[in-house]
Order: C-alpha cells, then structure tokens, then sequence
C-alpha cells in the first residue's frame, strides 16, 4: 500500500505515487514542492557527462586561471594556489571553507555520481555501498558551489582589469565549461536514483 | 496528480527524507529501504533554526564593519569592507557588478535571515500568513542562499594572484571569514527549519 504513495517533504500532503516519463515532473497540490523529478536524460547519458565533467575537473584545477603582469612582473594562480596562499597568510579557516566548496564537495559529488550511475546502469543486486554513497550525495549538494566560483572569478577579472594587464589562462575556460556541464550534472536529482531502473 | 485529502501524519505514515518510503508513525526509526533516519519531523526544528539563525545575526556585524581584505602597495595600504567593495565597483564604471554584489552580499543574507525569522515566528505564533506563499519564500532562500559567498571566493581569488612582494599584495581580512560564516549558519538554519511545521500550527483567525 504505502509503495503507491507519495508524501511532500515541505508540507506533508499526501499525494498518489504518478508514473513518470522521462523529462517530466510532479509537484504537490497543496504547496507546490517539486516532488518527483524524471531527467530528460537517461542515466548513460547522464554517466558521459560525469566523465567528460572529471576530465574538465582535472584540467581546471592544473592549470593556472589567470596570468597577471604589473610593470613587468608576472604571477599566475591555480585554485588551489589561492587557498594555500590564505592558508600561508593564517586565514586557515578560510582556506578550509574555499577549498572544501570549490574543489572537494564539487569532485566529491562528480566521483560519487559516476559510482552511483555505474551501479544503476549494471544490472544485478545493488552493491551494499549504494545506499550510505546515494544519502551522502543528496546531503553534500547543496555545499558544492563551482557556479557561484565561476562569477567571483569573472568579478576578480574586472576588478583587476582596471590595475593590471591580465592574460587568461587554460584553467578560466575549464572553469567556464565545468560550470555549464555541473548545471546539467546538478539537474539530475539524486533522488530519482532511488526507482532507477526503470523499464521503459 | 490525484490527492488523497489528508496528510501522511494523518494517515499514520511518516515518509523518508531521503527516498521517500512511507514507514508507519512512530518515534524516530531507520528507514528499511535506503538506511536513513526517519522522523515525523526534523528534531528540534525550531530551536536549531533560531539558535543557527542567532549565529548567523551575531558574526553578521564583524562581516561587515571588519575588512575583508587589506591591499598593500608602494602608495601605502588600503582596507575594503564588504559595502567599500561595492562603492568601488559603482565608481569606476561598473553599476552592474556594484549591484549585483550588493545584492548577493548585502541584500540576500539580509533578506535570508528576516524570511527565516519570519518563518519561525509564523510557527511559533501562528500568524495567518498564507501557507504556500510560506512554503515559496522557502525554496528562495534555499536557492538563494549559495550566492552570498561570492565575495569570499573574489578575497581569496585576490590574495592568490596579487602577490607582488613589495610592489603589490593583497591580504584577506578577518571580514572575509566572519562573512563566511554568516553564509555557512544561514544555510544551516534554513536546513534545520522543517516547512512541514508551518502546516501543523493551528492558525488564530484574523484580527
């Protein structure tokens, strides 16, 4: 009985659990919560994203963002170059915080994707780690926050463009196309791992 | 889609955070399909949001009176606040990053943790605010709330590429983090918050 509902986590109304196709949603009656989501994208489709978003990910963070030239001097930083300069200076704390939500939760969320996508698109009984993995991304996805990154970046380039001559580096393009790719990744809720398969 | 007229509590369900199985009410249990927590309701709701909330007000002053960073150059060395950031951006020539940084560092946290409050005090006192204008004010400043870190991840964007010995360098300030902080507590509170609880409350009648 309790399979074929469905109650709304934001006000508790209880709905009649709907057959979703792909590409469509269903939201409570009563508040008008998203309950149910089903990507346009099957999860093979989604799993090729993840892998081409690790790659980015690598480049991204290998490589310089930006090279800056001031009277003839030049200086260059990778992310993780600014969080250990906040870190050297004694901002420990803040390099934790900006080291944990542009590079750990957003690789943490793209490794943990990729397993959890390898288990649905395999057949046989789920791998035991499913579960705990599944409940650790839907808790870590708020904490990831490359897009909000991406726009500090584009805001640092202005600002310094008025006080010194700046040249992109490979790692500002890799950031631009990580942030498009980890909006689809990001679409795909977690929670519909949950019913996957579906046989359809 | 087709609504039975009740509520999970109702008809003696109480549904997963995680997966949504249905396991009967009761006191607070593992879910048997996805190993999680069950509960009713989140625990203690109310007192986390204020006490998280609390917090959050608190470190929100030294984020913005305090420096978030310091630059230092061969002219002597200057402090920027949050609000001096903006006043920067909207003097040389750039209204819309001025904007879109006074929105995001000092409307949003604002605006986030008076909804929130607001919220709370709805439960709290049942004040007949309409239910489902509640639950939307909800869901904007979970989607919202992210953004306010910008300013952040610029100081430490900053302090990572300006490091010019002694021509130029740029330093982060104890703004920075207390800002930080702000936006990592609001999160937090609007986590703790259970919107479920704005249904519960019996609402007194207008007037």
């Amino acid at each position: 009985m309790s399979r074929h509902l469905l109650t709304c986590p934001h006000c508790d109304a209880l709905h009649r659990r709907p057959a979703l196709r792909r590409g469509e949603k269903a939201s409570c009656r009563r508040c008008g919560t998203v309950l149910l989501r089903q990507h346009r994208l099957t999860p093979e489709q989604v799993l090729a994203l993840v892998v081409t978003a690790l790659l980015v990910y690598v480049i991204a963070n290998s490589f310089p963002i930006v090279n800056l030239q001031v009277q003839g001097l030049t200086n260059s930083t990778t992310l993780f170059g600014a969080v250990f300069a906040l870190w050297d200076e004694g901002r420990q704390l803040m390099a934790v915080l900006v080291f944990a939500t542009t590079q750990l939760f957003p690789l943490l969320d793209l490794a943990g994707m990729l397993a959890l996508l390898l288990a649905v698109t395999r057949s046989g009984p789920r791998p035991s780690w499913f579960s705990p993995l599944l409940r650790f991304i839907q808790s870590l996805r708020p904490w990831g926050m490359t897009e909000v990154f991406m726009l500090g970046v584009v805001v640092s380039l202005v600002k310094l463009s008025g006080m010194a001559h700046i040249l992109p580096g490979v790692a500002l393009w890799a950031f631009a196309a990580l942030t498009v790719l980890m909006a689809v990744i990001l679409s795909f809720h977690p929670r519909q791992l949950w019913d996957e398969p579906r046989h359809d | 889609m087709t609504e039975i007229p009740s509520t999970a509590t109702q008809a003696g369900w109480m549904g997963c955070e995680y997966c949504g199985h249905l396991s009967p009410l009761g006191p607070a249990t593992t879910c048997p399909r996805c190993g999680g927590t069950v509960e009713r309701r989140k625990p203690a709701s109310l007192s986390r949001t204020w006490a998280l909330l609390l917090a959050a007000v608190i470190l929100y002053i030294p984020a913005n009176v305090l420096p978030i960073m310091r630059t230092s150059s061969l002219f002597g060395s200057s402090d920027d606040t949050i609000l001096s950031g903006v006043v920067y951006f909207w003097h040389s020539g750039s209204p819309g990053l001025a904007t879109l940084i006074f929105s995001v560092s000092i409307l949003v946290p604002v605006f986030k943790m008076g909804i929130l409050a607001v919220l709370a005090l709805t439960v709290r006192f049942g004040w007949p605010l309409d239910r489902r204008q509640c639950v939307m004010l909800f869901h904007i400043i979970e989607f919202v709330g992210r953004w306010s870190m910008l300013d952040v991840f610029v100081v430490a964007l900053m302090v990572g590429l300006v490091r010019f010995k002694s021509l130029a360098e740029i330093e982060a300030g104890p703004g920075a983090i207390a800002f930080g902080a702000v936006v990592a507590l609001t999160m937090l509170a609007t986590h703790s918050f259970d919107p479920r609880l704005i249904w519960d409350t019996p609402r007194r009648a207008h007037g």
